[in-house]
């Protein structure tokens, strides 16, 4: 019990982040599974912890009721948003998603209430490592009971062919749609975790490079199941702490190791980490491993 | 009549694709679709799934007025298609092809599923073996757990035809689905379709593998620069001139 | 009126910056339909590499430009074999070129962090010598000048280049349509090596360009240009040359014409990005691009 006292006193903060990271690569993960590329998954994330803290701070609003606040709030953009953008496909949705975060970023970052560019300072700090995984557990589980109902169906057939999923019934429209005001709700939920985790927020932190990071996270662990972003999160986020326990500390090549592994990844294993898992596991070493394999 | 085409007209940009064209497919006929490149047969197959809409002119299901509803909304009516590059989801099995295009009759609830209800397995396992049937009509079950990338060209249309007998469809609306076989190939999916046929699926098929058509069709619509040249049975369609004219005129003959 | 005169003159100038790096990334994507987001890095890499041949290299800046646009070509072509090419068969090549290029992009900016530190770095005193002109009230330099002849020039020579020569129409030919161009003989592999060879190159010039007017170069300036860039295509047209000129040119007018009119700079970014977010809404071709997005 001791051992773990201190190693929560040494690798508290990380194990939160590690934590909340993998929530909101879920969040993407939702939008990806529908096979739609949303680089928006920060600035829903900004908006939740926006959201949340201010009703704190400045409401007095309970802790719980903040949070659901910047999740429901962080859906009714994604909802707003999510309708006129999903008519475009790949890369252009996947820009204008990001000029979407960035819109939201400047906003933030002149709005008064928000407080600008020094950020919302002084926000309780109650989120526990028990309430991030707890959520996590929660969430990702929701998550993969997604795979064998309608939705995840509907997702599935949509990213591998939009067009012959509509000629199968599929509402195509209403179920991208969906997977996008998921994606923000849980990043929005997420993000109000965020803000109560560390006293100030500000807008810097849910800019474009944390959305690319987001992607990598999803990338690395592989899009094929929910566990993948989970795992790419929980690796990338606690690598530079491995790095620096071999004695890698300088900055540069830190960074140069997550490119060069992302670009590993997409070279040599494009379905990510969990690829390597799943060829183990499997009765069919050669076949595809889709929810109609599974029994239950 | 299941399915009644009126005067139906496309243009694009100046260019009538599609002038008037009117067909109808009796409920439990097959009914072949035959012209030239470039007649308008995929247009006009593009309409009857709603991929795009009439610019004038009425298609009606069951005598309900379907033009002007979106692809997913016509699929709901009860027609289902195959296409004519094989649009099949590459990475999932051909049960799962097949499950996939359970869509329209498997509600597959989320919240039984989240809570394990054994009532969300019961319903899976009929889904399963409902679509292990119709893997089994078109010849397809030993190869239910096969990724759908490793089948062969005419397994691989096959399967395209079981996932859209999935939905349990009143209209089946296959586009060219012999296209580019071997007599093998073609043989085992003219049997299929007759067989189909035998059991009252109304069938509305695209080809342009002749004999194929004949011998399969009740009656046949022959486009031509966008027009319904004529509509007949087989016998009056082989040996009308201007169909004759309409295939030797623009230099092409088949098989 | 003086007044806006200058910023007129102001944002044609920066508007041609934008305008010589958003060429590059158009035509890469006019290509390969590839948006490659290492652009930006090649951009900064390349202002970098030409400060460092005039600094430690003692070079003159009008040896060291070109010498500097050669090495980033050259980079360009490192590119291509290293994080395109092997992915050019898959299906989805599209996305996974957009990873892999996100993954160049870091190991670029680690490279030039780790090589040239992060502070911001100057180029020597000397390097140009500046001359003011008042014409009718306006100030020019004669950097400014220099800048905007030196991206017509390479403009124009590129438009030129893609409509007389043969490697030219060998690279409209195979943005047409690759695979009838390898019908052709046209050795396809090659020719889109020297695109990448070509927008790299270009990247380089207007990074160069970038850092000499601005006098400030430091890791990360990439990330500024890198989403303008971005607003830069989409406004002019994804694939098209003279959309991203134009584009680039309007883009700066904006810019420089949003922070006269608001008087503050915080702004700027907001409105260029709201632009983007309903070009792409109502009409994502932009003014000249393409309709359709190539499908695998």
């Amino acid at each position: 019990m001791d051992a773990l006292h201190q190693f929560f006193a040494i690798y508290g903060s990380l194990v939160n982040f590690i934590g909340i990271n993998s929530l909101l690569a879920l969040s993407l993960y939702l939008t990806l599974a529908a096979g739609q590329l949303s680089l928006g998954s920060a600035a829903f994330a900004g908006i939740g912890a926006y959201t949340a803290g201010i009703l704190t701070m400045q409401l007095g609003a309970p802790y719980l009721l903040s949070l659901a606040a910047g999740a429901l709030l962080a859906a009714l953009v994604g909802l707003v948003i999510g309708l006129p953008v999903l008519r475009l496909r790949g890369v252009f949705l996947a820009i204008a998603t990001l000029s979407f975060g960035e819109v939201v970023r400047i906003a933030v970052l002149n709005i008064n209430i928000t407080g600008g560019a020094e950020g919302l300072v002084g926000i309780p700090n109650v989120t526990t490592t028990w309430g991030i995984y707890l959520s996590l557990a929660v969430i990702g589980y929701s998550i993969a009971r997604l795979r064998g109902s309608r939705i995840g169906w509907c997702f599935e057939c949509i990213r591998e062919d939009e067009t012959a999923a509509a000629a199968m019934g599929i509402n195509t429209t209403y179920y991208k749609v969906l997977s996008f005001v998921l994606g923000a709700a849980v990043a929005g939920f997420a993000g109000g975790l965020y803000a109560h985790l560390t006293y100030i927020i500000t807008p810097g932190e849910f800019g474009f490079s944390i959305a690319v990071d987001l992607l990598i996270y999803n990338i690395v662990g592989g899009i094929r199941v929910w566990y993948g972003p989970v795992l790419g999160a929980v690796l990338l986020t606690s690598l530079p702490e491995i790095l620096r326990g071999i004695g890698v500390t300088a900055g540069p090549i830190r960074m140069a190791v997550n490119g060069l592994i992302l670009l590993l990844v997409i070279l040599f294993l494009p379905n990510g980490l969990v690829s390597i898992f799943e060829r183990r596991g499997r009765r069919n070493p050669k076949g595809p491993s889709d929810a109609a394999l599974e029994e239950a | 009549m299941l399915l009644q085409v009126k005067n139906v007209t496309r243009t694009f940009g100046g260019v009538k694709a599609l002038d008037g064209v009117s067909l109808s497919v009796a409920e439990g006929e097959v009914h072949g679709l035959i012209g030239p490149n470039g007649a308008g047969k995929t247009t006009l197959l593009n309409v009857l799934s709603g991929i795009i809409a009439p610019s004038a002119g009425e298609v009606y299901l069951d005598a309900a007025p379907v033009h002007a509803l979106p692809v997913h909304k016509l699929a709901a009516k009860g027609i289902a298609r195959t296409f004519q590059n094989i649009r099949l989801f590459p990475a999932l099995s051909c049960l799962g092809n097949v499950m996939a295009g359970q869509h329209l009759v498997a509600p597959r609830p989320y919240l039984p599923r989240l809570f394990h209800l054994p009532s969300a397995r019961r319903q899976e396992r009929e889904h399963r073996l409902e679509a292990m049937a119709c893997l089994a009509r078109v010849g397809l079950e030993a190869k239910a757990h096969f990724s759908a990338k490793a089948l062969s060209y005419g397994e691989r249309r096959r399967l395209e035809i079981a996932r859209a007998l999935a939905s349990r469809p009143r209209l089946l609306l296959l586009d060219e689905p012999v296209a580019g076989m071997r007599k093998q190939g073609v043989d085992r999916i003219g049997r299929l379709i007759e067989s189909l046929a035998g059991e009252g699926m109304t069938i509305l098929l695209i080809e342009h593998n002749m004999s194929f058509v004949m011998g399969l069709s009740a009656n046949i619509t022959v486009l031509n620069f966008g027009r319904t040249l004529l509509t007949g049975t087989p016998d009056q369609v082989r040996r009308h001139p201007d169909v004759i004219e309409a295939y030797l005129g623009t230099g092409g003959h088949h098989a | 009126m003086e007044l806006l005169a200058q910023q007129l003159v102001n944002g044609l100038f920066i508007g041609c910056v934008y305008g010589l790096f958003a060429v590059g990334y158009t035509l890469v994507f006019g290509v390969l339909d590839l948006l490659n987001l290492a652009h930006a890095a090649v951009f900064t890499i390349g202002g970098l590499v030409g400060l460092w041949l005039v600094d430690t290299g003692g070079l003159p800046i009008w040896a060291a430009f070109p010498l500097a646009v050669l090495f980033c070509g050259v980079l360009g072509l490192l590119l291509d074999r290293v994080a395109f090419a092997p992915l050019r068969q898959r299906a989805d090549s599209n996305f996974s070129g957009l990873i892999s290029s996100i993954a160049m992009a870091i190991i670029f900016e680690s490279a030039a962090l780790g090589l040239f530190g992060a502070r911001t770095v100057r180029f020597p005193e000397q390097t140009v010598t500046v001359h003011y002109w008042n014409v009718a009230g306006v100030f020019i330099t004669s950097l400014q000048v220099e800048i905007v002849a030196i991206s017509i020039l390479l403009m124009f020579a590129l438009t030129r280049f893609l409509a007389k020569s043969r490697v030219g129409k060998a690279i409209r030919a195979v943005a047409e349509n690759d695979r009838t161009a390898r019908l052709l003989g046209i050795h396809v592999d090659g020719i889109i090596a020297s695109t990448f060879f070509i927008s790299s190159a270009l990247g380089e010039a207007a990074g160069v360009l970038f850092g000499l007017y601005f006098n400030a170069l430091s890791p990360d300036m990439g990330h500024s240009i890198e989403l303008k860039g971005l607003a830069v295509i989409i406004l002019g047209g994804m694939g098209s040359i003279p959309g991203a000129i134009i584009g680039g040119l309007a883009f700066g007018l904006s810019e420089v014409l949003t922070v006269a009119l608001t008087g503050t700079s915080n702004l700027r970014d907001a409105v260029a990005f709201t632009v983007l977010f309903v070009v792409l809404i109502l009409r994502p071709s932009g003014i000249f691009g393409r309709k359709k997005l190539r499908e695998a």
